[in-house]
């Protein structure tokens, strides 16, 4: 029976997006985007049902800062999640890993719990601190970049991946801090009876004040690191662009591995 | 005056090359900021060669040398920067944004209550002001960003984003052997053993065409499109990690950092976006064509022909068109 936590972000769903530059000039236009579950810890969700579904035990999801949580929450139900908790607040904005590790950290430290599974990074600003940080804060041991999890007595040997398809066997005590990378499983699609028993399962909405926090604890006067603008990335190198129709386009590609004899 | 560290990072008797662009990137910034540079190197065997390398870079290596440092363990190397940086109060700690440091830094600065900027590509000082420069949603974003003012900070880098230059002349730096601050064993969390990558009968590492394939196929079922026209072309097929972690191609096709480094005379992409652990892999290959349908894709910054098109319009054309050509010649 092992209790466990998974931290998620709710993250515009960029991948296969054209993005543009807000007028700001330091976010991205969320218009025609999608919020959803980041990649990451869509993988820590999974792996988290997976266990309980072994182990017996519960899940519950937390998220920080997202004001349109709801349905990324009752997704996570739907997936097999028992409870969830969002802290929402309109102070939350403009929040680094740090400020986002401060808050959680305020709110688990009260909770019971045997395991805590969050993704290795975020889709989106990419810092990849929570986990190590919230497991600093609570003074527990953490583990990133995790690709597999195998869960013996109090411990758990989960295999690190590092660079090059090297992979390392670490073996951590319970409770810890796991950061799980992508590819540990395959995330299940959401079932029609999972979204039917998501509908009866609570969703716990806190404020500030609610976990004991004030107003310069969480703005951006408690991040360590502040967007000043963003832009698109120079080219390392010149591009040349192919137009026409495909047959034009296929034809210059082959005329261009001709001459590099290529073919 | 001030120090700058350095954390040097090496695996299996070998110092890593993110070692060597932080260095030089390090050098850069203590000559700015009139610090000091200096080389921070834990471990325990097979470092014996490496302080004699890192003074021809570094003003000053500081050498822990400890059995409890032989593999790397966060918690260890953790306490170990805790009472270096306590002692010699460097303005700025840099760590690669590797699986070392990304399981390393974030505690340490939580520790030391320093702030942190990870996964950063530049960084600068201005005025007193630190500024970074890292890379959002997969690299289709650059952030410039501040830090909160502090007297020490810690930033990790992304590998590759800089250069590493060999300074003319050599720094002849002083090796400083510290004694280690580590009492006993970490027993919570344990290095048990290194697992190598598999051997498999595929090398795309030594292909000289590869068809690279990413989120952008869609669906396994495409698979065989792509896998025809590298046969066609007498090459092989290769993908970003997308398509390893849905489980579409086995791991030893995956190019990036987590999978191969390849360098082939031709390198097709289609759909792959282009974030940096995949371009690390392949920006080396001598031609690059690269078909998104996005126009803003990240790829495009690293191709020398860019088509904005439907991969579906141009993979089976591209395919039929080069068999066509084949069939004619013989």
């Amino acid at each position: 029976m092992l209790d466990i936590i998974v931290c998620i972000k709710q993250v515009l769903d960029t991948a296969e997006a054209e993005l543009k530059i807000d007028s700001s000039g330091k976010a991205i236009e969320t218009c025609g985007l999608v919020f959803d579950i980041g990649e990451w810890d869509d993988y820590a969700l999974e792996e988290a049902v997976r266990i309980k579904e072994k182990t017996g035990g519960t899940v519950t999801v937390i998220t920080v800062g997202s004001e349109e949580a709801e349905r990324t929450l009752r997704k996570c139900l739907a997936r097999g999640a028992d409870k969830a908790i969002k802290i929402v607040d309109k102070r939350l904005k403009g929040l680094d890993g740090y400020a986002t590790a401060k808050i959680l950290h305020k709110i688990i430290k009260s909770m019971h719990f045997d395991l805590i599974l969050t993704g290795a990074q975020a889709s989106d600003d990419e810092y990849a601190v929570v986990g190590p940080m919230l497991a600093e804060l609570l003074g527990l041991p953490h583990v990133t970049m995790v690709k597999k999890i195998e869960l013996k007595d109090r411990l758990a040997i989960v295999n690190r991946e590092l660079e090059g398809g090297l992979e390392e066997i670490v073996e951590v005590k319970l409770p810890a801090v796991l950061t799980i990378q992508t590819g540990i499983n395959e995330p299940r699609y959401v079932s029609l009876l999972g979204v039917k028993k998501a509908a009866q399962k609570e969703i716990k909405a806190l404020g500030l004040a609610d976990i004991g926090l004030s107003e310069n604890e969480v703005g951006e006067t408690s991040s360590w690191i502040k967007i000043e603008k963003i832009f698109v990335p120079p080219a390392e190198k010149e591009v040349k662009t192919i137009t026409g129709s495909p047959e034009e386009i296929v034809t210059r590609i082959i005329e261009i591995l001709k001459t590099k004899g290529l073919i | 005056m001030g120090e700058i560290f350095v954390l040097v990072e090496h695996r299996q008797g070998k110092i890593r090359d993110v070692t060597f662009e932080m260095l030089t990137k390090g050098n850069e910034l203590a000559r700015k900021t009139n610090a000091n540079l200096t080389a921070v190197l834990l471990g325990h065997s097979n470092i014996k060669d490496f302080p004699k390398t890192l003074s021809e870079y570094a003003k000053k290596v500081l050498v822990v040398d400890d059995a409890k440092l032989e593999n790397f363990n966060s918690d260890a190397y953790q306490k170990v920067l805790e009472s270096l940086i306590g002692k010699y109060k460097p303005l700025l700690t840099l760590i690669g944004h590797t699986s070392l440091g990304v399981d390393l830094a974030p505690t340490l600065s939580v520790s030391l209550k320093m702030p942190l900027a990870t996964d950063c590509i530049d960084l600068e000082f201005e005025n007193d002001v630190l500024s970074v420069t890292r890379q959002m949603y997969g690299g289709k974003v650059n952030a410039r960003a501040i830090l909160r003012k502090s007297e020490s900070y810690i930033v990790t880098i992304r590998p590759g984003s800089l250069k590493a230059i060999k300074p003319q002349s050599p720094m002849n730096g002083d090796v400083i052997e510290i004694r280690s601050p580590l009492t006993e064993e970490i027993t919570y969390k344990r290095v048990i053993k290194y697992v190598q990558p598999q051997p498999s009968g595929v090398d795309i590492a030594s292909a000289e065409l590869l068809i690279g394939i990413g989120r952008g196929i869609g669906g396994a079922q495409n698979i065989p499109i792509f896998e025809e026209l590298a046969k066609t072309l007498n090459g092989l097929l290769a993908c970003s990690r997308p398509i390893v972690d849905k489980g579409w191609l086995p791991s030893d096709r995956q190019v990036g950092m987590s999978g191969k480094t390849v360098k082939p005379k031709l390198y097709i992409a289609f759909g792959i976006s282009g974030a940096f652990q995949h371009v690390l892999g392949m920006k080396n290959s001598e031609l690059i064509i690269a078909i998104n349908k996005d126009p803003e894709a990240p790829i495009f910054k690293f191709a020398d022909y860019r088509v904005v098109e439907d991969l579906f319009k141009i993979a089976p054309l591209l395919k039929s068109k080069i068999y066509e050509q084949k069939t004619q010649k013989t």
